[in-house]
């Protein structure tokens, strides 16, 4: 477990690397001169001089990237070209948004998928089994902005029991939030859920199966106490590592969701910052996503091998 | 507990919709401008925002544009990238799984170091990267697509040839000393064949996915596309005001995904089965 877990820690840095080396490329070779872009089209040949050695522009790429890594591992993340405030500030902020998100969309997905699952794969090969099943699969392949506009259209245009945008104001309270975050929420859940149940319906079936389950039958012990006991315990473990895989799903899905609803979160920040070419922030914010990422990888197959001693992951002999 | 005996299924009525779905978006794709009722790109401000009706079936867009006819035309821009990106990952993944797996040592080590590092990247973010660096395109969408899932492939291919590779008839193939590409070619990937479908389908409709979530995102099509993704986008401004322009592009992927991902389950049962 030690030699593992050391394993596991000591490629983060290495990926981490890689992952700014590649931030870092791909925006110092966007297209379109930044200085012009942010004075604008009247701006003199001087002026525009001057602010690119201010930015640093005009130093070697090797430089700028040294510079850029010392500053970014400081927490000096620069100021947004476009926001004009600080890009810390700005880039906490929205993560903090996208986490309370994700956390909503997780707490429903849990139980959710283990329901579905185990319901499946007590009734297999019933209609209770093909219709959860055949739904989940479905749910799984669509994606979700699809769901999410059908979700809106229904809700918020049609019944107007919910608002269309996942924007709040400063002084609403908590219920209020919870109103806007529903549907956004509901869009995760919807595309995780199939995927986690699959898998808790699989070894729910092999679970049932198993010598133990019927021992436990013929001694008796049968319904709730029988799915608590012995189905449930030993159907998750397997779940776990679709769960760390949706982790994964979930923030890619952040990013569609927060476009979709008008959410303030990190994924519609990444966007913005792309598509409006300001560099610092998307610099920030494509660093923060991918230190993220990584802390989901590695959490989930640590859960996984903490579950499961059996378990042999890549990477260790 | 029981054997299961399945009886040798009849293709049922799921099956049958969802092929029938299928083949329907083909359709449009390949034939759109003989199917469409108008112009997709003709602009009729009087008929801007028109609900569904006689005239236009499905109704209008903000420019007064047919919104059926949108629909038809858009099947074709996901129909060409999806399954060129599925085909490039496929092809590329198969190359590299069937050729770690037969034949080992640091080759094999190097690709799948290689491939892990690609696997725990966020692909997202990449593509977010790429695509706004490269501009939107068709091949800049194929190439992100396709990079993304090549290590999957890979991983799958090269399970399925190391299993492969300890059978006898490799074994009988060595030592007639057959040379590498042959072995690779003609013994071993004709027996990886079923990974390799599934791998396939598998993909296809995860490219589908990805297409139209990475047009919805904008990093797709050119803007003014009728690519279902990019008109979902472009019309959401106008969700309360006329929510077919959104609803109906959704549907329609909505269709296509769910029709692919049934075909791909069931075949990945036959397969599994037999």
């Amino acid at each position: 477990m030690r030699r593992f877990l050391l394993r596991r820690v000591a490629a983060v840095p290495a990926t981490l690397l890689g992952v700014s080396l590649m931030v870092f490329l791909a925006t110092d070779v966007l297209p379109g001169d930044v200085a012009r872009t942010v004075l604008g089209r009247e701006a003199s040949a001087e002026s525009v001089a001057a602010l690119r050695h201010e930015l640093g522009l005009d130093q070697p790429v090797y430089l700028r990237y040294l510079h850029w890594l010392a500053d970014f591992g400081t927490g000096s993340w620069g100021t947004s070209y476009t926001l004009h405030v600080p890009v810390r500030d700005l880039v906490l902020d929205r993560l903090g948004q996208s986490l309370m998100l994700a956390s909503l969309a997780f707490v429903l997905l849990v139980p959710v998928a283990l329901a579905l699952g185990v319901l499946a794969g007590l009734g297999e090969d019933t209609p209770v089994d093909w219709v959860i099943s055949g739904v989940s699969l479905a749910l799984g392949a669509t994606p979700e902005f699809v769901t999410g506009v059908v979700l809106l259209v229904v809700f918020s245009v049609e019944l107007g029991w919910l608002p269309a945008s996942a924007q709040t104001s400063p002084g609403d309270g908590p219920l209020v939030i919870l109103s806007h975050l529903v549907l956004p929420a509901t869009c995760l859940v919807l595309l995780c859920t199939g995927y986690v149940a699959r898998h808790v319906r699989a070894s729910t079936v092999l679970v049932v199966a198993s010598p133990y389950v019927r021992a436990a039958r013929l001694r008796g012990v049968s319904g709730a106490q029988l799915v608590r006991r012995h189905v449930l315990r030993n159907a998750t473990v397997p779940a776990t590592s679709a769960l760390g895989v949706q982790l994964q799903f979930l923030l890619g899905g952040l990013l569609v969701v927060e476009l979709l609803f008008n959410y303030p979160g990190i994924g519609a920040l990444l966007l913005a910052s792309a598509t409006a070419k300001d560099l610092p922030t998307l610099q920030a914010t494509a660093m923060v996503l991918g230190v993220l990422y990584l802390a989901v990888v590695l959490l989930a197959d640590i859960a996984y091998r903490l579950l499961d001693p059996r378990v042999r992951l890549d990477g260790e002999g | 507990m029981a054997v299961a005996t399945h009886a040798p299924r009849r293709p049922g009525p799921v099956l049958v919709g969802s092929a029938a779905v299928v083949a329907a978006w083909v359709v449009c794709a390949a034939f759109w401008p003989h199917l469409v009722p108008y112009d997709p790109d003709l602009q009729a401000p009087a008929d801007r925002f028109l609900p569904p009706g006689p005239d236009h079936w499905l109704g209008a867009d903000h420019y007064g544009r047919d919104v059926l006819s949108r629909l038809v035309a858009g099947a074709r821009p996901v129909l060409v990238v999806a399954p060129l990106a599925a085909l490039v990952s496929v092809a590329a993944g198969t190359a590299l799984g069937l050729l770690a797996g037969a034949v080992r040592g640091w080759f094999d080590g190097l690709v799948m170091r290689l491939l892990d590092a690609v696997v725990v990247f966020p692909v997202i973010i990449a593509a977010v990267l790429f695509i706004a660096l490269l501009g939107r395109s068709a091949p800049v969408l194929v190439l992100v697509i396709a990079a993304a899932f090549v290590p999957l492939v890979t991983r799958s291919v090269r399970a399925a040839t190391l299993v492969e590779r300890e059978k006898p008839y490799v074994e009988a193939a060595r030592l007639r000393g057959e040379p590498l590409w042959s072995l690779v070619v003609r013994e071993l990937l004709p027996n990886v064949r079923g990974t390799v479908l599934v791998e396939a389908t598998t993909r296809l409709g995860d490219a589908i996915f990805a297409a139209a979530t990475l047009s919805f995102l904008g990093l797709g099509q050119p803007p003014g596309s009728p690519d279902w993704g990019s008109s979902v986008a472009d019309n959401r401004l106008w969700l309360q005001l006329a929510p077919w322009t959104v609803l109906a592009p959704a549907l329609a992927i909505g269709s296509l995904v769910v029709a692919v991902a049934l075909l791909t389950d069931r075949l990945r049962r036959q397969l599994g089965r037999s």
